[in-house]
């Protein structure tokens, strides 16, 4: 049966990972999060399972490889300096091909910056973050509902992909309050015996865990294996929104938050008579290039609204491919744009273009 | 004439049944050639612990974790379940394997680099948690693996690649002594240090590692075996001029013994 509940983001995240059967849950304190760990510390022992304050961040995400290396679901959440903190321990999870799940509840920076909400991590969340050749699928939620039903298929998309997932959210989706509903949920039984340190029964060769191919040739092979799996992603996980793009002269690509206040802008802007839709990316890796390619014909004119001095408008343009013109509107710092000021300043880059 | 009777003993058509088996590597190391150098104390340390492991009978309910460092490859030879840690991350790792199976014999096995330099955060905090496995600490004064850079535990005055004049304790401080540092947290319940340059050496090392193994059941805290192990090719050295060098400077600066054992 459906459980409709009232919560914070935050908190909807944490009862999501109780209900998605997460056996351990490793993290430290920092604003605009630590309620995820609050919360699991009071509700995880009552289901049996493990919970900890790890003295770092790197010793949560390394608690986090060495709890998904012995095959249990394990996940660990932060905001973006402890995120930066944990880029080591990403790039050895997606090396050593564990699944879990990460979650950032992002707020301004650059440095120690602001406990408000940001979205200035999008380069480093979907451009690597950490060394090497690695990409994760990165879920953008908008909602305390999408805070809550993420963690079910983030965790879902890292077991089947055997990488880690990450949940690139923000301080306000993180804090504010609305209703969520739980559904039933069952978690798939998949056989990670063939991989998993639990012990080397006398039936099987011994697993181990590495992401170290220290010959050439061997870590070629590696890297192909990996990339043939992030086209697969690119593939098949590809997930986003559109509201009005179907006759739409004008469209605002902006997630998570920026995606909430763009709904209220299109609606005013819409209101003046300006034909504009949305496209809300959910997956900012793999990202919606192809439907943005689709649409732009019939663009005059892309608005990229995000809270940062612009990140994903590249993948906009790389997406419309210079077929339409891509303008960029942000806020820093913590703030937050009305809709009003996304609208005026849409108005001005119609009249621009229009030579008012 | 020497050198053929050499080649006549390895020879492989040898017939075994008139001889008495006196001596057998354990099953529980992989039957490989190891890259350690030749006189290194790794390769002895790792079939000393694979030894228990298969005295105890415990290859199934034993997981390893392997640091960066020299020993790096050390699940290529302990034929166990095994994860390889970041640098440094190895009791963060194993802290997560031990709680989410609390009934597995669990070990860290960790250069003098990763465990007391770039990890010493994460083992005072898993020893001052009490967590239930034993960290296996090779202290052999130098970096190993990037050829000879200074550790924590490098000596006084003591030559590497960075401290080209020799340890300067004015400006790099005294060495880490870190079984006695750790061996303070009420968490660590068996901190003892070993040598395995003698036969006496290797059988007490053996002990302390069966102790260390033994103890994890009772659920009480951390182990910790400290061996002093030595770097023919980082410290210049020839094995025996190592295994001098270790009885004349390094014991002294890191005195033998238990510093801890359970009440």
């Amino acid at each position: 049966m459906t459980e409709i509940k009232l919560m914070k983001g935050n908190e909807a995240l944490a009862e999501a990972a109780i209900q998605a059967g997460c056996d351990a849950y490793f993290g430290y304190p920092i604003t605009p999060q630590s309620e995820v760990l609050e919360y699991l510390a009071r509700e995880m022992p009552k289901h049996g399972r493990v919970v900890m304050q790890a003295e770092s961040e790197v010793a949560s995400i390394n608690m986090v490889y060495g709890a998904a290396g012995s095959g249990f679901r394990a996940m660990t959440s932060s905001s973006s300096p402890g995120i930066s903190l944990m880029q080591e321990g990403i790039s050895y999870i997606a090396g050593a091909e564990l699944p879990c799940l990460i979650v950032n509840v992002n707020r301004a920076g650059p440095g120690l910056g602001t406990i408000q909400p940001g979205q200035g991590d999008y380069f480093q969340s979907t451009k690597g973050g950490g060394h090497g050749d690695y990409r994760m699928i990165v879920l953008a939620p908008a909602s305390v509902q999408e805070m809550a039903d993420h963690v079910f298929l983030g965790f879902d998309l890292a077991d089947k992909y055997r990488n880690p997932v990450l949940m690139l959210s923000d301080g306000a989706i993180g804090q504010m309050m609305e209703k969520v509903a739980f559904k039933p949920y069952k978690k798939p039984d998949i056989d990670k015996s063939s991989w998993a340190t639990t012990g080397k029964p006398k039936t099987r060769d011994r697993n181990y865990i590495t992401s170290l191919h220290i010959q050439p040739e061997k870590m070629e092979l590696h890297n192909l294996k990996l990339e043939e799996k992030f086209n697969q992603m690119r593939e098949h996980e590809v997930r986003y929104e559109e509201y009005n793009t179907k006759e739409a002269e004008y469209l605002f690509v902006a997630y998570g938050l920026s995606a909430r206040i763009c709904q209220k802008a299109m609606d005013i802007a819409r209101g003046k008579g300006i034909k504009i839709g949305l496209l809300r990316p959910i997956t900012l890796f793999p990202y919606p290039y192809k439907r943005l390619a689709e649409l732009a014909p019939q663009l005059k004119m892309v608005l990229s609204v995000e809270l940062n001095s612009g990140q994903m408008i590249e993948d906009v343009r790389l997406g419309v491919n210079g077929k339409v013109p891509v303008e960029f509107f942000g806020r820093l710092g913590g703030m937050m744009p009305t809709p009003e000021s996304i609208v005026h300043h849409l108005e001005t880059l119609i009249m621009a273009r229009n030579g008012n | 004439m020497e050198t053929n009777q050499a080649t006549d003993i390895l020879a492989t058509n040898l017939n075994t049944d008139e001889y008495e088996m006196v001596y057998e590597k354990p099953k529980t190391l992989v039957d490989v050639a190891m890259h350690y150098c030749p006189g290194c104390a790794h390769s002895l340390v790792h079939k000393l612990i694979m030894e228990v492991v298969e005295e105890m009978d415990i290859q199934e309910q034993t997981i390893g974790v392997a640091p960066v460092g020299c020993s790096v490859f050390a699940y290529d030879y302990m034929n166990i379940d095994m994860q390889e840690a970041a640098h440094g991350r190895a009791c963060a790792v194993a802290t997560a394997i031990r709680r989410l199976m609390p009934d597995k014999y669990v070990f860290t096995y960790q250069g003098d680099g990763d465990l007391a330099a770039i990890g010493i955060g994460e083992t005072i905090h898993a020893i001052n948690r009490g967590e239930n496995f034993l960290i296996v600490f090779m202290n052999n004064a130098v970096y190993g693996m990037t050829s000879g850079q200074m550790a924590p535990t490098t000596l006084p005055n003591m030559w590497s690649t960075t401290t080209p004049c020799g340890r300067d304790t004015s400006f790099y401080g005294e060495p880490i002594k870190v079984s006695e540092l750790i061996s303070q947290l009420p968490g660590a319940i068996y901190v003892t240090r070993q040598v395995v340059n003698s036969a006496n050496g290797v059988r007490r090392t053996k002990k302390a590692l069966q102790n260390a193994f033994k103890y994890q059941k009772t659920h009480k805290g951390t182990c910790f075996v400290e061996v002093i192990g030595n770097c023919p090719s980082n410290w210049k050295m020839t094995p025996v001029e190592c295994s001098d060098f270790i009885d004349d400077e390094m014991i002294k600066a890191y005195p033998l013994g238990d510093v801890k054992v359970p009440k």
